[in-house]
């Protein structure tokens, strides 16, 4: 089979380092035709830099894990053909920049899982048949799916130049846990209200809806349009809107159908 | 001991899989105190990756359906060999599983009139796999990670355990190390369920990730419990094959269930050759009746594409060995062909297969809904085990529990599609519940600082080897080169025996390895300690494989191509002698209850 891989030369500049500094170094390795990103890395680490950290699991961009920045573009390094990239100059590939480093290419992404713990879990209404089981039309449920998908690269919050230039994330939980509210607001059997947190505490305001997040999304969620726009409507129609005010305090939950 | 960090936990949940995850929930409800470790980030288990679906007879889609179809269907799957107790537990308790993640927020794609759809799969009789699209594991890992989190548990992310520790006969705790400062850590617990996965790494094809060392299956052996069924491993028939880099990556049975056909190089449906004769009855006479069972006709039976996997597997290696393969040594599965059958078929592939579609396009530049993709077999899942008692889940060790993929029994020789992720949540529970309950009527281990010391030393021991030649990484490649040509899908004695031999070189090998840098975050430190849980189930299973002397599901003997009576009757169990070497032993299947024969025989 290996007979029809032809293989070429190329050079990863990765960076190597901790918390406290590092730098970019070099590695000249063969590739064949078909390498992600990924292979390359593993290659170097196991022929040239045995410690050389780096996330990853599926190696099919199915988990997440392999998130970091190549030729300054956040994405999966899994999903990243190498024939995609000019392959005659060096690649490259460094951590996400939004986390603190650990080491080499992976970051601290423990802040994500603080802010997801904070936020209301799902709260369904009553089962609607008698065996305790519901039921929602697919069409109910197309839009929540597609918020589903994310498999949490955190690619949009190393992006969100919030997070990223401003540092804001003990202000704003980001473009994944906007996603995150969104598929559990839009649920159609959740009953919670989160709407009080999202102004306050997650601060939807921040968000200016650059669309950055979602053009780097590889679920290709539409995290602004899908997201984040419509939970800002509903911030809006609940804290600025008189009549709507008015109407929560007559009705002070969420009406399950206005999904 | 002062100098380690340590923890004290009622249950210690060792993986945050689907098993860990929903043992680590129930146990929390219980009102333990629960310590969950993993050595990835949390939600990125293996069962993140899980495509198809969950087998649970909800009779949603066809009301014939029931728990006794679903548990003949397993037996049966499983050669007969299966613990039955565990294949009546699952069929019976995976709906109401089913139904509980539906509560904790996950959303299947639907039926017409709302309730949760089911697709058909390999062995399966009726449509039984509930399922979104085909990420179905990112469903049930999410839901049962949002809804865990908030329940009082601890998380241990990015740490590995290397060692259990016992108090006399007891578990007492864990050794473990956090990955990226590599500092040591020690988990005081009552009980300690293992929940670890399966062993895919010791293979050079393989589904399987980095994680799947076996070291669930390594830990329970070293601390003395029993290891049972090792022999039976499934190669997936579908895996990617080109480009080469992507060997292994699996492409879901579910496009099988969709429509998709198997093709030699000569366009034949090469399926329909040969039928299992325990499968006639229920497999379609021709493609077009198998077409006809995938559009929902009732009357028809299962296409020969989704016979169980084992049989598919060797089908394609015999298309490919007698010259009728695929030009990069595979064959062809194609669901473009149903654009012929149906209006918007483009469209109507990417929304039921969404993830392969993807896949292909962004791996391979194949555009499924245009072309037939190329796919051959991969080591996919181990049927093997930790063996547990079927109510418990405990093994023969006080207090330590397995489940998922690291226990052994609902499976028997081979494992049908769909079944992995109800038995993580059937058996998963029945974990958590019970050590949960042993925890509360025991009181507390003591630690034994010697096996602290000795677990320290043991971990450490690579850096210490200055004048080792090499490092763990080729030793790795060796190993699974040599499992993979060896010990693979067609087993013959003598090669099995060279396979033991070359084990015993690799052990030495991987006893001098060295490694380089220092303990933040260093793969090579990660790679050589698992070298010993990756020969120490690759041990296992050429040892039982040896002595399973006919061929069963997943285990194919070239040398006793058939299946044998008295192995029938007996599971292999495995376990570390007195001496320190391993031992294996043939234990006779107990007989099933009169009912549960009675269900089989009028299931046909
Ligand atoms: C690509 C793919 C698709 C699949 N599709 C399906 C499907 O459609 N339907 C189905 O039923 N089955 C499917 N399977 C099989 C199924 O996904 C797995 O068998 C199942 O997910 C295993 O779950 P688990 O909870 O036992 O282990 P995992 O989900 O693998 O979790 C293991 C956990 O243990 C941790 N761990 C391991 N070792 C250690 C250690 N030493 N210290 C600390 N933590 C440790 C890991 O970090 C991880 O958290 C698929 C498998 C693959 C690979
Ligand atoms: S759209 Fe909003 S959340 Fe997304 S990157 Fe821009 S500011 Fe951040
Ligand atoms: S929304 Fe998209 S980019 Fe953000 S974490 Fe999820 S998958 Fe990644
Ligand atoms: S390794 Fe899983 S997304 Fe890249």
């Amino acid at each position: 089979m290996s007979s029809t891989d032809t293989q070429i030369m190329i050079t990863l500049r990765i960076w190597r380092g901790d918390a406290n500094g590092g730098k970019f170094e070099d590695y000249r390795t063969p590739v064949a035709e078909g390498m992600v990103v990924l292979d390359a890395v593993h290659r170097v680490q196991a022929e040239q830099a045995n410690d050389m950290a780096v996330r990853w699991n599926c190696k099919a961009g199915k988990c997440g894990s392999c998130s970091a920045e190549i030729n300054g573009k956040p994405g999966l390094m899994c999903m990243t053909q190498l024939t995609h990239l000019p392959l005659d100059e060096p690649i490259t590939i460094e951590p996400m920049r939004a986390f603190p480093r650990v080491k080499d290419l992976v970051t601290d992404v423990s802040w994500n899982y603080r802010v997801k713990k904070r936020i209301k879990p799902f709260k369904p209404r009553k089962p609607d048949a008698s065996d305790g089981t519901w039921r929602m039309g697919q069409a109910d449920v197309d839009r929540v799916q597609e918020f589903r998908k994310c498999i949490e690269c955190f690619l949009c919050q190393d992006v969100c130049h919030v997070l990223r230039d401003h540092h804001l994330h003990e202000e704003f939980i980001g473009p994944r846990f906007l996603v995150h509210i969104a598929a559990l607001e839009m649920h159609p059997l959740d009953t919670e209200d989160r709407l009080p947190e999202l102004k306050e505490a997650n601060g939807i305001g921040y968000c200016n809806i650059t669309k950055c997040c979602t053009k780097v999304c590889p679920e290709h969620i539409t995290i602004t349009d899908n997201a984040i726009i419509p939970l800002k409507e509903r911030v809006v129609d609940e804290y600025y809107d008189p009549l709507t005010r008015l109407w929560r305090l007559v009705w002070p939950k969420k009406n399950p159908n206005d999904v | 001991m002062a100098e380690y960090e340590t923890h004290e936990h009622d249950v210690l949940v060792i993986g945050a899989g689907g098993a860990g995850l929903r043992a680590a929930i129930e146990a929390s409800a219980a009102g333990v105190s629960v310590g969950l470790v993993c050595k990835s980030l949390l939600g990125k288990a293996h069962t993140v990756m899980a495509e198809g679906g969950i087998a649970a007879a909800l009779a949603n889609v066809d009301e014939r359906d029931n728990w006794k179809v679903h548990f003949s269907d397993t037996m049966r799957g499983g050669q007969y060999v299966n613990n039955w107790r565990m294949a009546q537990l699952h069929a019976q308790e995976a709906p109401a599983r089913v139904h509980e993640l539906e509560a904790w927020g996950a959303v299947f794609d639907r039926t017409p009139d709302g309730r949760i759809l089911q697709r058909n799969f390999g062995g399966h009789k009726y449509p039984r796999l509930a399922h979104v699209g085909d990420r179905t594991g990112l469903e049930l890992i999410r839901t049962l990670q949002d809804h865990g989190i908030h329940l009082g548990m601890e998380v241990y992310m990015e740490c590995t355990v290397v060692k259990l520790l016992k108090d006399g006969d007891r578990i007492a705790g864990a050794f473990a190390y956090y990955r990226d400062r590599g500092r040591f850590v020690i988990f005081k617990a009552k009980a300690v369920v293992l929940a670890t996965g399966g062993i895919g790494k010791a293979y050079k094809i393989t589904s399987n990730s980095w994680e799947y060392t076996g070291d669930g299956h390594t830990l329970a052996y070293d601390a003395g419990a029993d290891l049972q069924d090792m022999e039976f491993l499934q190669f997936h028939p579908t895996g990617m094959i080109w480009p080469t880099s992507v060997q292994g990556i699996l492409v879901t049975e579910g496009v099988r269930g969709e429509g998709g056909i198997l093709v030699n190089n000569k366009g034949e449906q090469f399926m329909y050759k040969d039928i299992p004769d325990l499968y006639k009855n229920q497999t379609a006479k021709d493609p077009e009746e198998g077409w006809r069972y995938c559009q929902g006709d009732r009357n028809a039976q299962r296409p020969a594409e989704l016979l169980t996997r084992d049989h598919v597997a060797r089908c394609i290696r015999r298309e490919v060995n007698e010259g009728r393969g695929s030009p990069h040594g595979g064959v062809f599965l194609d669901i473009s062909w149903i654009k012929s059958k149906i209006p918007n078929a483009p469209e109507h592939i990417k929304r039921k297969l969404p993830s392969m579609y993807h896949q292909f396009k962004e791996l391979g530049d194949i555009d499924i809904t245009k072309e037939a993709m190329e796919v051959g077999p991969t080591t996919h899942y181990i049927m093997g085990g930790v063996k547990v008692d079927a109510e418990s889940q405990m093994s023969r060790v006080p207090g330590l529990f397995a489940c998922g993929e690291c226990a052994v029994g609902i499976n028997g020789a081979n494992r049908l599609g769909g079944n992995s992720l109800s038995d993580l949540i059937v058996f998963g529970k029945r974990a958590g519940e019970f050590a949960a309950k042993y925890a509360k009527d025991k009181g507390a281990p003591a630690l034994h600082n010697d096996q602290v010391e000795e677990a320290a030393r043991w971990t450490l021991a690579p850096f210490e080897r200055a004048g080792g030649t090499e490092g763990p990484y080729q030793i790795q490649y060796d190993l699974q080169n040599m499992m993979q040509d060896l010990v693979g899908i067609v087993r013959r004695e003598d090669e099995m025996l060279r396979a033991l031999e070359g084990l015993g070189k690799l052990r030495r090998r991987a006893q001098e390895a060295k490694v380089a840098g220092n303990r933040e975050y260093n793969p090579g430190w990660h790679t050589a300690l698992d070298l010993h849980n990756l020969l120490t189930v690759s041990e296992a299973i050429a040892r039982s494989a040896l002595v399973r002397k006919e061929s069963r599901g997943g285990h194919f003997r070239d040398d006793f191509p058939a299946k044998a009576d008295k192995f029938a009757k007996v599971n292999l169990v495995v376990r570390k002698g007195p001496d320190g070497q391993m031992q294996l032993e043939e234990v006779p299947i107990p007989e099933m209850p009169e009912e549960l024969k009675q269900i089989i025989k009028e299931m046909g």
